[in-house]
């Protein structure tokens, strides 16, 4: 009997095995490996030179800064508008289907016509400033150039599509998590005349906390391993832009022009598991703690 | 959808009142009118001299123990029961220590004072509602309302907690309504039953009172265990016959139709007996007998008479006689199901 479980999980055991596993221990491997080269399959010593490497390249540095706003302005932001949304959405009657679609409408949506989207607002062509430029000046500000611009601009633009393409999973889970509270709870509530706020506070954020720091964790995890929004949105060329992001470097390690240097992207994705470790670690822990 | 139609009652001061019907009959909804969860489309509802009708609940002085506790799962018991107090603003703000004093009251009240620190999640069915009680209690309310406090318990405690429910009731002295789809539970407790259907009151009174002398046929059927026994009658001449046996005499009723309800005690054993009965077996509880018959006039129904153990039924004859006790026999009219009351005359 038990050996009949392991031959059902063996098909997908042996592809884990092959394209997760062994890759995993061979990044951990090459990452020990100094010089390593591809071709010709040989590297000059082992040790922590890579390590050193990645950790004083100035890229590096800023790749590693940039993900750190990143996770650390998206993941609160979007996870506290979804939740406020779909406190809204939860509140009201009529049209909720509809405006749950609504909002779940940019998840179903392809990301190039989301990039697309986003150029029109943000980007300066020919013919216009951008929409986001149209507004200001009519307000009265001077434009601002979000795509080859300052940093604050630039870093602006990313949050923005990031917090924009997150939100529509989040919605979803939250608004079924607030449906699924037992009416009771808020009757209990009203007889003691509990403020809304108070009853939102006390009541619905504890029943409903499991989905959030599930939508937490997550999210952190998706906002470190962020690559394909910045790509859509700067280029290729992200070293020079400045928005490079650790798997951005990763890869340019690997296949950038600058490219070619596989223990040195070893090594930062080493470190970028290991950041992403300890922030899961923590988050679980304050999770756990918390009743 | 009218759930609750016409709903005109009175409840006294002070005292505990069952609230019962079927299923789905609008006493929940009866409930929330009371506790304001919901409002009434017309109509008032008082509590002593204010009216209470466009009040919100936190303000009409109510404490709801709901049918599934409703405690909440994150908190504590003590902060379970603090949670009303905590809400309290203005003038009638309390201290921490105040609120800690109370909620140690309403617990010691309910007897869980050794669970405070326990979440909802690690108590018994039994204890959760005694919580849910102690919360209801400690803004003490003016009026406690119950919706099935003991539709989620086991047989054992249920006769447990509807004794400790009255206890609570007594020593508080808050007027209590409750809820429940039981009869035996509102019989049991209460100093005054609401027998509801479909959304209209059938008949109040104090639970004796509503059994001895049911308005109509639902009252009479829905009271007692074992239940009441209808049969199709018929009255000619004064005289009140049960298919062919010509059973009691009942003066100023008219010639008509009717059902007839009969109290399983309202039968009495006698060798000349004018109900003549076929026997289908006889159950010995010990305390009393059951006697099970058939008749011609009840005919879709086994029929069942309780009596003391002195009667000795004769199994082999296959026919038992009686005779009827008629303060036990109740007339309803064929069509409406209204109460006819008749002369009781000799036999």
């Amino acid at each position: 009997m038990k050996r009949k479980g392991w031959l059902y999980l063996l098909p997908a055991l042996l592809f884990l095995g092959v394209f997760m596993v062994y890759p995993l221990i061979d990044v951990f491997v090459y990452s020990f490996e100094e010089g390593y080269n591809s071709a010709s399959q040989t590297y000059f010593g082992t040790g922590l030179y890579n390590y050193s490497y990645v950790l004083h390249d100035p890229y590096f540095l800023q790749a590693v800064k940039n993900t750190l706003i990143l996770v650390a302005i998206t993941v609160p932001v979007s996870t506290g508008i979804a939740l406020l949304i779909s406190a809204g959405l939860n509140a009201i009657k009529p049209f909720r289907n509809l405006f749950q679609t609504i909002y779940f409408l940019p998840y179903v949506t392809n990301t190039l016509a989301v990039g697309l989207v986003f150029m029109i607002l943000f980007q300066k062509t020919a013919y216009s400033e951008g929409l986001i430029n149209l507004l200001i000046t009519c307000f009265g500000g001077s434009p601002v150039d979000f795509i080859d611009g300052p940093y604050w601009a630039k870093m602006f633009v990313l949050c923005f599509y990031t917090i924009w393409v997150v939100m529509p999973f989040k919605i979803l889970i939250l608004t079924s998590a607030l449906a699924s509270v037992n009416q009771d709870y808020y009757n209990a509530a009203k007889v003691d005349g509990t403020s809304k706020f108070r009853t939102f506070m006390r009541i619905t954020l504890p029943m409903i906390s499991p989905m959030i720091f599930y939508l937490i964790i997550t999210g952190f995890i998706g906002a470190f391993k962020a690559y394909s929004d910045v790509v859509a949105l700067f280029g290729t060329n992200l070293n020079a832009a400045g928005m490079n992001t650790i798997v951005g470097y990763v890869y340019d390690m690997l296949y950038g022009d600058s490219g070619g240097y596989p223990s040195y992207a070893s090594a930062a994705a080493i470190l970028l598991f290991f950041i992403v470790l300890t922030i899961t670690c923590i988050n679980l822990l304050v999770s756990k703690k918390k009743p | 959808m009218i759930a609750v139609n016409d709903f005109n009652f009175e409840i006294p001061d002070g005292k505990l009142i069952g609230l019962l019907g079927p299923s789905g009959c609008g006493k929940s909804t009866t409930l929330n009118l009371i506790s304001g969860l919901q409002k009434p489309t017309s109509g008032q509802i008082f509590f002593g001299e204010d009216d209470v009708t466009n009040l919100p609940p936190e303000n009409r002085g109510i404490g709801l123990v709901f049918q599934n506790y409703a405690l909440y799962p994150h908190l504590t018991v003590r902060q379970n029961i603090l949670f009303p107090l905590e809400n309290l603003k203005g003038k009638d703000k309390l201290s921490k220590t105040v609120m800690l004093e109370k909620a140690q009251a309403a617990a010691g009240l309910v007897q869980i004072e050794e669970l405070m620190d326990r979440r909802p999640g690690e108590l018994s069915g039994g204890q959760q509602q005694r919580v849910a009680i102690a919360r209801a209690l400690v803004k003490m309310p003016k009026v406690l309302l119950l919706d099935e406090p003991l539709s989620n318990l086991d047989a054992r405690l249920r006769l447990q907690t509807r004794e400790e429910i009255r206890r609570i009731q007594r020593e508080t002295g808050i007027t209590t309504i409750f809820v429940t789809h039981d009869q035996e539970e509102a019989m049991s407790i209460s100093d005054m039953i609401v027998v509801m259907n479909a959304g209209v009151v059938q008949q109040i009174g104090r639970p004796q009172d509503v059994y001895d002398d049911p308005k109509n046929l639902f009252v009479a059927k829905f009271l007692g265990t074992p239940p009441i026994n209808v049969f199709d009658g018929q009255i000619k001449g004064g005289k009140l016959f049960l298919g062919e046996d010509k059973v009691m005499d009942v003066a100023g009723t008219g010639d008509r139709v009717v059902h007839v309800g009969i109290r399983p005690e309202g039968f009495r054993l006698k060798e000349d007996g004018p109900l003549c009965c076929e026997l289908c077996g006889v159950e010995v509880m010990g305390r009393d007998v059951s006697v099970i018959f058939t008749h011609q006039a009840c005919p879709n129904a086994k029929v069942r008479a309780i009596m003391g153990t002195e009667y000795k039924v004769d199994t082999w004859k296959g026919i038992v006689r009686f005779s009827l006790i008629p303060r036990k026999v109740f007339l309803f009219d064929r069509e409406t199901g209204e109460r006819i009351y008749f002369e009781e005359g000799g036999q």
